[in-house]
């Protein structure tokens, strides 16, 4: 098991190298590379440019510049904004949190109902509410979310004005619990949805894989309760491709977190990568792109880890 | 299509064609049984119709303009029969004009990242070995970026227009097609037909591209046709937050951009497109969806 989880380490270590440079040629991408800001500003002289490049360090080889780049990034220096001169690394940091807090409470909600209504499609094949729930998984999935939020808004904001339309406290208003919990209730929703779809269709095609194996005809054979086959024999068995789903979905839960947050005004990391974006803060959205790819390396790392654990057979491959 | 039994005997002692379904039969009678591909191909159908038309449907010009026409209501007026928008140019026309752009982007992005994938997975798939780590690597950490991050990025560096939009969506899509074409090379390489063509001196683009390729179309066409879903969707979202296609060129996304301001006085400006981008996606999924359980009805879900 050590042994496994060190050579899953090691290969996250090339992904690692490969994100980073990725990210670095697309900071150079940029019209004017990283210095287009100040070429925009007509207050600052070509002179004045060639100054910053020096103590930037961007008149250096292109191999050193990288160099310096990724030294950084792996050590907390990423660099400070254009506006404000702020630490790069404490901006998105500080944005965590409620991003974090936005993407826990859709994953629990999707995995929740989602491997409800997927357990349930898989025991009562073709029937009703089973074509109901893979039609309407189908239908969830071609939503366009931000437009669903838009919708959200509409209804329940503005015409019945259960939940406010955005933010994460009431503007002048007490910063409590139960504050925050109706702020998140429509971003999680709009979150949720496209999250319960996926959940419910992979829980279903997993569990009807599982139920169709030898051991759970054996099972039923044996005459052991409906209930007491599902939770003993055929969950556990079912579970270990879902564990990886939630690892592989974490690239789309970012992406879907930056809809939700751009949509209701959360202040997350989504909020602030769009921010970033009409300001032209390249240093804030390359760190961006590399915390979200980072994240992902390591998310899937922690799945494969869970899954071999639960299944000792996964190691010894 | 039912066959009886009786009639097949002897269809087959006769050597009749009859007994044998032919390739296109069979895929026609899988894909026709499954309800909602027919449905999604129907409505794909009228909705290029639509777009190749759009010219003559619609009864206005989507540019033309006039102030003392704003905001009136769907359904209201005959001569503008689903409203007009902030400017009083006619929301049907709009619509229309702005369906043809988003299946353009959708469908050019489809061939940027078709084609992408396909030379990534085919080459990927045929030599193996270091190339194939290689290039393995590369997409997974393509892969490790969530798409909209980098889609967003990409399309505040470049200048907006139909072609760009769909060359970056395609750009930061194509992944997962090449996973699906390498595995599929993977299986076909090992069987017999491989083998004899390579005993026979047949060169590497010949095998690639005349044996291994159409053999592995199947999946292709599966996850063209999804991706399609996939490109109107992101054209619609990146639109909507204005790095997309630019106003007065109306879009599906950039017409909920507008709407957005004038929610509570006018909904339905944001409303109607954004059903027409779910109907599109919805009936590019099912189509695809179709194509997949008749085309290899093992890779059913």
């Amino acid at each position: 098991m050590f042994k496994y989880i060190i050579k899953r380490l090691l290969q996250a270590v090339p992904l690692l190298i490969g994100v980073s440079i990725i990210a670095f040629s697309i900071m150079h991408l940029a019209p004017g590379g990283p210095l287009s800001v100040y070429t925009l500003n007509p207050s600052i002289t070509a002179q004045d440019i060639d100054k910053i490049k020096v103590i930037l360090g961007l008149d250096q080889p292109i191999h050193i510049q990288y160099l310096k780049w990724a030294g950084g990034m792996f050590t907390g220096n990423w660099g400070t904004t254009f506006f404000g001169g702020r630490p790069v690394f404490n901006v998105i940091v500080e944005r965590i949190p409620a991003t974090f807090l936005l993407m826990g409470s859709a994953m629990s909600i999707a995995i929740l109902m989602g491997m409800f209504t997927g357990i349930l499609g898989a025991f009562k094949r073709y029937s009703i509410f089973d074509y109901l729930a893979t039609t309407g998984a189908m239908v969830a999935l071609s939503f366009p979310t931000f437009w669903f939020g838009l919708m959200a808004i509409y209804i329940f904001s503005l015409k019945l004005g259960w939940f406010p339309s955005g933010g994460m406290f009431t503007l002048g208003g007490e910063e409590d619990a139960l504050d925050l919990l109706r702020h998140l209730v429509l971003p999680t929703l709009v979150l949720a949805l496209v999250l319960v779809a996926q959940w419910s269709r992979y829980t279903r095609s997993s569990f009807l894989e599982v139920i169709n194996q030898d051991y759970i005809r054996t099972a039923r054979a044996k005459g052991i309760k409906g209930s007491k086959i599902l939770i003993r024999h055929a969950l556990p068995n079912a579970v270990a491709p879902l564990i990886a789903l939630a690892g592989v979905q974490l690239p789309w839960l970012f992406s879907g977190a930056l809809v939700a947050e751009t949509i209701f005004g959360w202040p997350g990391m989504g909020r602030l990568f769009v921010d970033s974006l009409t300001m032209k803060e390249y240093p804030v959205l390359m760190g961006m792109v590399m915390f979200t790819a980072i994240a992902v390396i390591f998310g899937n790392l922690i799945a494969d880890i869970i899954n071999a654990v639960l299944d000792p057979r996964i190691a010894l491959e | 299509m039912k066959t009886n039994p009786s009639k097949l005997q002897t269809a087959r002692t006769n050597g009749s064609v009859e007994f044998y379904e032919t390739q296109i039969q069979r895929l026609w009678r899988r894909f026709s049984s499954h309800r909602l591909a027919v449905f999604g191909g129907c409505i794909v159908l009228l909705l290029l119709l639509s777009a190749v038309f759009a010219d003559f449907i619609s009864p206005h010009d989507p540019l033309d303009l006039d102030t003392s026409r704003r905001f009136i209501k769907p359904f209201t007026d005959i001569h503008f029969i689903l409203g007009t928008d902030e400017m009083g140019r006619d929301t049907f026309a709009r619509l229309l004009h702005g369906g043809r752009i988003s299946l353009i982007v959708g469908i050019a992005a489809m061939f940027a990242t078709v084609v992408t994938g396909l030379l990534v997975g085919l080459i990927s798939g045929y030599y193996g070995g270091k190339i194939d780590n290689i290039l393995m690597r590369f997409t997974d950490t393509i892969l490790c970026f969530p798409q909209v991050f980098l889609l967003l990025i990409l399309a505040a560096f470049i200048t907006p227009t139909v072609i760009s939009i769909a060359l970056i969506i395609g750009l930061t899509s194509w992944m997962e097609v090449a996973r699906i074409i390498r595995a599929q090379i993977q299986y076909i390489k090992k069987q017999d037909f491989i083998q004899a063509s390579f005993a026979l001196g047949a060169s590497g683009p010949r095998i690639m591209f005349r044996e291994l390729l159409p053999n592995a179309m199947a999946p292709v066409l599966v996850s063209a046709t999804l991706n399609v879903a996939n490109a109107v969707l992101m054209e619609s979202y990146i639109s909507f937050l204005g790095y997309g296609i630019q106003p007065p060129l109306a879009s599906w996304g950039n017409m909920l951009t507008n709407a957005q301001a004038y929610f509570d006085l006018s909904p339905w400006l944001a409303i109607l497109p954004g059903i027409m981008i779910t109907l599109t996606v919805m009936s590019f999924n099912f189509l695809g969806d179709g194509l997949r359980d008749a085309l290899d009805p093992r890779l059913k879900m």
